[in-house]
């Protein structure tokens, strides 16, 4: 603030509280006198009194008035002065933070410095992260941590990109982004169709059997580089298995007819820019813990 | 002076209630409109790109600003859970600013980047497909609405006005950057943005 601004403040600071304590004092009647009893009002014949402000009501006055100098004397209000005891708002934000760090960051760190595997079960790294799952992560995997359509389930053992904690933690830290081509323009609505029968039958499910064949050819020409030849899925690639029943973006024909055709680019966002490893160390224990 | 002779003049008495008035916004609001924190942008802030201006004129329509705060406050609690404390250099170029004042839901200001734009579509289609809890409404119809491209180059030529530095670039682009585009697309864009400029870890 330049010394015009911070003078403008104090200047117009100490009006406003003298002239407040004069109105105040000025218009003090001391007691009642006979003569003035009333304020002279008359209305169908009712007077109205003019007595003095109750004696408490007078002083809570003076209180305030005297609070607010005492206030202005310990805490910036004045301009520029900075108070007697330093008072800023980050000030005390920075305390708060670096009171926290001191407590929590050596359990924090204790915990870093030991594999996932092992911590994994550990009580209070549950308890810890549960609520920074149900901060960081339940809006998208469900407080339940069971994914919902499209975000996938954590609770079970089916992973797209690995469900070891280095791939876990890996996902937290950098996010992750699928990215399944839309085929329907290169395939044709005839291929969409016939690699949904195949993909039906490999899950041991009732389709046009005079589709699977045509299905599988265009699967071994389109699908095979990311989903493997079995259609066991990728894990470096986040390809899922799909022969295993389990379905991101729905199991019906007609969700897997879509998925085809018009692709699926699910993504994971990255933590690193907003957690700590040792939060997402714990995070990832957690999350590894699920399915354990 | 009389007390009565305030009260029975009028135009006397609304004279020294605003000087009464006054003194506060002279004090508290007053230096802020020329104090440099206020003024100057944050770094790498830049004037919304037309899209994202449509997604928040969409914000401002649906009443997002009702329920969400655009606001976080210096406190441990906050930062924890929102990221970085806002500062106004942030703000410099919302016209209105959004900041709100109440959270039925969560605090939006730094939602930019935290979730998937899909996570936002499945949200905004309806909220309970992806957060069971949530009582937030479903804005189905943004789905369905385009954005009205003829509108986009004159809502920038007006922030110009009152200080967005806006290029003649981008509003001579701005309708070929909309057109075509749902009102969901917009609105992804905007929150998407929201708040990316300062991080911290947590």
């Amino acid at each position: 603030m330049t010394s015009f601004w911070s003078l403008w403040i104090i200047v117009l600071t100490t009006i406003t509280i003298v002239g407040l304590t004069w109105i105040l004092f000025g218009n003090r009647k001391k007691e009642q006198r006979k003569t003035e009893r009333t304020t002279g009002h008359v209305a169908d014949g009712i007077e109205e009194y003019d007595n003095p402000l109750p004696a408490w009501w007078f002083y809570m006055f003076v209180l305030t008035i005297v609070w607010g100098i005492g206030y202005l004397i310990i805490y910036p209000g004045m301009g520029n002065y900075p108070g007697l005891i330093g008072w800023t708002q980050l000030g005390q934000y920075d305390k708060e933070v670096a009171a926290a760090e001191t407590k929590y960051r050596a359990m924090r760190d204790r915990y870093l410095a030991l594999p996932i595997e092992e911590i994994a079960s550990d009580p209070s790294v549950r308890k810890m992260g549960m609520r920074m799952f149900s901060n960081n992560c339940a809006q998208c995997h469900g407080g339940d941590a069971r994914g919902s359509y499209g975000f996938p389930n954590l609770a079970d053992d089916d992973w797209l990109y690995g469900g070891n904690p280095a791939d876990i933690k890996a996902s937290i830290t950098a996010g992750r982004q699928s990215a399944m081509p839309a085929w329907g323009s290169v395939i044709g609505e005839q291929g969409v169709a016939d690699v949904t029968a195949y993909i039906l039958s490999i899950n041991g499910r009732d389709t046009a059997a005079e589709r699977v064949n045509a299905g599988q050819q265009v699967f071994q020409t389109y699908c095979v580089a990311c989903h493997g030849a079995d259609a066991g899925g990728n894990p470096a690639l986040g390809a899922p298995n799909l022969k295993n029943g389990i379905w991101l973006y729905g199991g019906s024909a007609e969700q897997i007819s879509h998925s085809i055709r018009a692709g699926r680019n699910g993504v994971m966002p990255a933590h690193a820019d907003s957690l700590s490893e040792d939060k997402i160390h714990i995070l990832a224990a957690y999350v590894y813990g699920l399915s354990q | 002076m009389k007390h009565e002779a305030i009260e029975k003049n009028v135009g006397l008495m609304i004279v020294l209630t605003l000087v009464a008035l006054s003194f506060g916004t002279l004090v508290e609001l007053v230096p802020l409109m020329f104090a440099r924190e206020t003024h100057e942008p944050v770094a790498g802030l830049k004037p919304l790109p037309a899209l994202e201006l449509e997604g928040r004129d969409i914000y401002i329509r649906e009443g997002c600003n009702n329920c969400h705060s655009q606001m976080i406050r210096p406190l441990r609690a906050e930062t924890e859970r929102y990221g970085h404390y806002s500062v106004a250099g942030e703000f410099v170029y919302d016209h209105p600013f959004l900041w709100g004042s109440k959270r039925t839901g969560p605090d939006l200001a730094r939602v930019g980047g935290r979730y998937s734009d899909d996570w936002h579509r499945a949200h905004m289609y309806n909220p309970r497909d992806v957060v069971p809890e949530s009582n937030m409404p479903a804005f189905k119809w943004l789905f369905e609405n385009e954005i009205n491209p003829e509108l986009t180059p004159r809502k920038m030529a007006a922030l110009s006005k009152v200080g967005v530095p806006y290029t003649e670039e981008d509003i001579a682009g701005a309708s070929a950057a909309v057109a075509g585009k749902t009102e969901i697309d917009a609105l992804v864009a905007y929150l998407q943005q929201l708040g990316t400029l300062l991080q911290s870890r947590r």
